[in-house]
């Protein structure tokens, strides 16, 4: 007998057919719910049901408050009305304020581009000395919160600020030589905070390219300037669109400038505010509208843009090797260029530290605060000054364990409801199945599937098209009605409402995170999984989740950082026992005691950062 | 006699610190330096309408030598130039030397059609469109792609892809065509194919071609000479023909075809031309065995045996070419090709006793791989199908046919190099 093949007894056990599903007791029935072709050995069990069930969940958080916001701007004493609307319109504040958050947004997206672009070039193609630690610091605004970021820029260059004091005093000025409020200080401020959006985009754009292709391009002829028009920044469209879109809808949102720097400069966000502190509840509503459709045709007229991803190439390469610049002078020029940039850069960060060790009434005048302590951050042991702090790490903690599980839930429906879209047969429930027979079934399941997934999607994605203000807004609307068949319960003025709508705005980060992580995932792990005797829980548990674990880090990370920071829909919905960070700093700024909201600005500062590098990616280059 | 089309003239290229100063002066060895000689003094003419391949394993130097044709690579200061035409385009950049080239990747661009991609190159000529539209036509049709204009790049197939890429290095009518690996992204029955139609393709345009492969096979197909590479060194340049039966050195014997390598002592007159080896199978020191040259890693000799001890062959001496100047009594080896080789009756004077390891049929010839009594060397011999089975013991000697100098046979059983130093193949 040849040695290694098994024995002819072994061979004939292994052909006889094994009783019943493998996982199933040997008297349970086969299962009619799951016929043999919906078994995915990759995600668990998700019926159709329980998709559906999810999507419902998702719908009544997301879709429903606006559709309510919707609804009720239609609505009046007498029922159903359009006056709200036309009232709208007959004010020339109402549909200007309109019209500056759109051409504010657009010359956004142009600045923001203008600064960002040109710099993810320099550090991603030219080798320099300190481009590493410079490419890094260029990106520091990520980090930095946005109201955070507005104070900073108040200490910084407002009237009184250190740079335009310094500028008046070297240039032996009567006045500041300039006012930073309006439309100028808002695009400043936005400038500032959104090129880091085209930078970072840009860079891993670039990063991705193949050399082969600016080899081709100029073995065929083009020069320098035509390999950047004609292959370099086409190939970047799927980049630079998407920077244009995050910087246009995040521009559109802002409310933090408008709300500091704005002054009568009104945009939609702070004139929907201004709306609701009036107690005008309908204009309100209808502004929300209003902003809500620009976003949406702001998202719209980006598809169509090629946004989706970049065109495959079919070319596996290296990114073009960074010049290294020569000359000694021109490296000490552009080396002396970087560590300026590095420190504009870094200047609202350590302002914001400086005035952090200003006491309260021990600066007035002088052009730089006479007494620096601790004693700012002592007052931290006090139990009201700690408040704010516990408020805000439990609810963006709250809120992003909450998103993470939802969108993760959410992820998992959508594949596995569009994966069993594409197969034959049915995958409706049997008895259902049965009734409607085996083809309708099969394609009506198909239909279902398909469109379930891509709900869920859409469900998803949706908070991140729409400004904060209007979510604020719209939940404020919801929740604030006991109507529980409708779905409405009384959550205003409860410690609920601020994490829920932090858990909505999250919902995007970790949901698109963990869909692109397993839209990346070799299905092949799965598979092996399955070979090698796991069901589906376990592959969940032991293969898909670890695989999803990098991903989902850096959504929950980033949504973490989000909610810590969040003013927007802050503003609208908190109270004093649930006040976050970001209100306490205002308040600390309105009351005048800059050191103590400089305070929590730092603390921010430093939870964000530490966010940000526990869960961000390293930079691979 | 007229100057070549295209001359590269001592071309050097050094990656590396060294490389910057390697003009001034500065040696190898010097503390510090992690300087990596890629390519040490090319110089290869090639004629007009003449299709060169550059042969070698990885880290020849023959990508190096291509990309510092077309440009993109620089070489080391006082490292060589190239002249197109008696003129020195070394300094100029890849977007004015009008060569053209395809890469291993292919490098389409994907935001383009077919067409665009094939017009790219006539964008700067200020053609009208029309003219544009016909030339890349006409450069679609050469490859066998008609009306491909607008299909994307990402709907095509690799072989499809590839042509494309031809197309699009032929459409602004360069003066030289560079082809990187052309085919080495595609399966072996797509390669084969498309190597028929390259070879097409080019022959019709007539076209200066210079082209980089590591498949012996496809540089013989394809190249009208081929130069083998090694080490950064053109080791010799000619027609397949000449690399196969007159090679001039021991690696590109090795390296071009099959071979076996046996140790020994050179018998001759010392001035080149016929000897004899008295061939000397005792060790490991000077251990050589049948090497298969298929490809990349098949250059050099490694024992496959203990070769420790055993049979001296002092007895057995065979006829040879010597490739080099030697001197009798110096420690040589001959370089064998299987079908120089013939399976004898044991006991056949000049015949080597072994024992048949192995058997690969190749349709019209079965190679029998013999590992020789004694020796641990095995060697490699061409014969029919049933002359010898696995254990058998046998003998092998020169074949009748390679002594008695038949039509092609240089009347010896292969060709004597210089035994290479221990440590070196």
């Amino acid at each position: 007998m040849t040695q290694g093949l098994p024995s002819p007894g072994s061979l004939q056990r292994l052909a006889e057919p094994r009783p019943g599903p493998p996982f199933a007791s040997a008297s349970s029935p086969p299962s009619r719910w799951f016929p043999p072709l919906l078994r995915l050995p990759s995600l668990p069990r998700v019926p159709l049901l329980g998709a559906a069930g999810l999507a419902v969940l998702l719908a009544w958080l997301v879709g429903y408050p606006l559709l309510l916001t919707l609804v009720e701007s239609f609505h009046g004493p007498s029922g159903w009305t359009a006056h709200w609307f036309a009232d709208f319109f007959r004010r020339p504040d109402e549909w200007l304020a309109l019209w500056r958050s759109l051409w504010i947004s657009l010359a956004s997206v142009a600045l923001a581009a203008a600064v960002g672009v040109p710099l993810a070039f320099i550090f991603e193609r030219a080798d320099f000395p300190g481009r590493r630690f410079l490419g890094a610091v260029a990106a520091l605004p990520v980090a930095l919160p946005p109201l955070v970021g507005v104070i900073a820029f108040l200490f910084l260059y407002g009237e009184s600020g250190f740079v335009s004091r310094a500028v008046q005093a070297l240039l032996r000025l009567d006045h500041a030589p300039w006012r930073l409020a309006g439309p100028g200080a808002i695009l400043l401020v936005h400038t500032y905070s959104f090129y880091v959006y085209f930078y970072l985009f840009t860079r891993a754009g670039l990063a991705r390219q193949d050399a082969a292709l600016l080899e081709a391009a100029s073995s065929l002829g083009a020069g320098a300037a035509r390999r950047l028009w004609r292959v370099t920044l086409p190939l970047l469209r799927a980049s630079l669109v998407t920077a244009a879109l995050l910087t246009f809808m995040t521009a559109l949102a802002s409310f933090s400038a408008p709300y500091l720097f704005g002054g009568g400069f009104r945009v939609m966000p702070t004139q929907i505010l201004a709306s609701k502190l009036n107690g005008d509840r309908p204009m309100s509503q209808v502004e929300t509208v209003m902003l809500a459709a620009v976003a949406l045709v702001g998202l719209w007229a980006s598809q169509g843009t090629g946004a989706g991803g970049a065109p495959a190439s079919g070319v596996r390469g290296v990114a073009p090797a960074r010049r290294r610049v020569g000359a000694p002078l021109t490296r000490a020029a552009v080396a002396a260029a970087g560590y300026a940039l590095a420190l504009v850069l870094l200047l609202p960060h350590l302002v914001m530290a400086l005035i952090s060790l200003v006491p309260a009434g021990t600066w007035i005048a002088e052009p730089f605060p006479p007494v620096l302590n601790f004693r700012n951050y002592a007052q931290l042991g006090d139990r009201e000054h700690l408040r704010p702090i516990v408020n805000s790490l439990w609810m963006a903690t709250a809120a992003t364990a909450a998103a993470a599980a939802l969108g993760l839930a959410a992820a998992l429906a959508a594949v596995a409801a569009r994966r069993r879209a594409g197969q034959p047969g049915g995958r409706l429930p049997g008895r259902l199945a049965g009734r409607l027979g085996s083809r309708l079934a099969g394609r009506l399941g198909s239909m279902l599937g398909s469109r379930l997934g891509g709900a869920l999607e859409t469900l998803v994605g949706l908070p991140w098209a729409i400004p904060g203000t209007v979510f604020a807004i719209a939940l404020a609307t919801t929740f604030s009605v006991d109507a529980p068949w409708l779905g409405r319960f009384v959550l205003i003025g409860t410690p609920v409402l601020l994490p829920l709508s932090y858990l909505v705005r999250s919902l995007p980060l970790t949901g698109r995170a963990a869909l692109a992580g397993l839209r990346g995932m070799d299905p092949a792990l799965a598979e092996a999984a399955a070979a090698l005797g796991a069901g589906r829980l376990r592959t969940l548990r032991r293969v898909t989740l670890p695989q999803l674990r990098p991903a989902l880090a850096a959504g929950a990370g980033l949504a973490f950082i989000t909610a810590l920071g969040d003013f927007v829909t802050s503003i609208v919905l908190y109270t004093y026992d649930t006040r976050p960070i970001s209100i306490e700093i205002l308040a600390n700024v309105q009351l005048q005691d800059l050191g103590m909201g400089a305070v929590y600005g730092v603390l921010l500062m430093a939870g964000s950062a530490v966010a940000f590098l526990l869960w961000s990616p390293a930079e691979g280059r | 006699m007229s100057p070549p089309y295209l001359l590269l003239d001592r071309l050097a290229k050094t990656f590396g610190a060294a490389g910057a100063r390697a003009g001034a002066g500065a040696g190898p060895g010097t503390a510090g330096d992690r300087a990596r000689p890629v390519l040490d003094g090319l110089t290869l003419a090639v004629d007009r309408g003449e299709v060169v391949a550059l042969l070698g394993p990885s880290g020849s130097g023959k990508t190096t030598a291509l990309r510092l044709i077309a440009g993109f690579e620089t070489p080391d200061p006082g490292g060589g130039r190239v002249l197109v035409e008696g003129q020195d385009v070394t300094g100029l950049p890849p977007a004015r030397r009008n060569f053209g080239m395809v890469f291993q990747h292919y490098a389409l661009f994907p935001h383009l059609t077919v067409g665009e991609n094939v017009a790219f190159g006539l964008e700067a000529r200020r053609l009208d469109r029309g003219q544009v539209r016909a030339r890349v036509a006409a450069a679609l049709a050469l490859v066998d792609l008609p009306g491909f204009e607008r299909r994307r790049v990402g709907e095509i197939s690799g072989g499809q892809q590839q042509r494309v890429a031809l197309a699009r290095a032929l459409a602004p009518e360069p003066r030289v065509l560079l082809l990187d690996e052309p085919l080495s992204n595609l399966d072996p029955a797509l390669r084969e194919r498309t190597r028929r139609e390259l070879r097409r393709a080019i022959r019709r345009v007539g076209i200066t071609t210079l082209l980089v492969t590591h498949e012996q096979e496809e540089a013989f197909y394809l190249g009208d000479r081929v130069a083998v590479l090694e080490g950064g060194v053109l080791h010799q340049a000619g027609t397949p023909g000449e690399l196969y039966d007159r090679p001039a050195t021991r690696f590109v014997a090795t390296f071009v075809g099959r071979a076996s390598v046996l140790p020994g002592i050179f018998e001759g007159d010392g001035d080149g031309g016929n000897g004899r080896v008295r061939l000397r199978l005792d060790g490991p020191a000077t251990a050589a065995a049948a090497v298969a040259a298929d490809g990349p890693g098949a250059a050099g000799s490694t024992a496959t045996g203990p070769g420790a001890g055993g049979t001296a062959a002092g007895d057995v001496a065979w006829p040879g070419v010597a490739a080099e100047p030697l001197a009798a009594g110096e420690a040589v080896e001959l370089v064998v090709r299987p079908e120089a080789l013939a399976l004898v009756p044991a006991g056949t004077a000049g015949a080597l006793a072994g024992r048949v390891v192995e058997r690969r049929y190749a349709g019209p010839v079965t190679y029998y791989q013999v590992e020789l009594a004694g020796a641990g060397l095995e060697i490699e011999v061409a014969a029919g199908a049933g002359a010898a089975a696995p254990g058998d013991e046998v003998a092998v000697a020169p074949a009748a046919a390679a002594l008695a100098g038949a039509a092609g046979a240089t009347g010896a059983a292969g060709r004597i190099f210089r035994s290479a130093p221990r440590g070196q193949a």
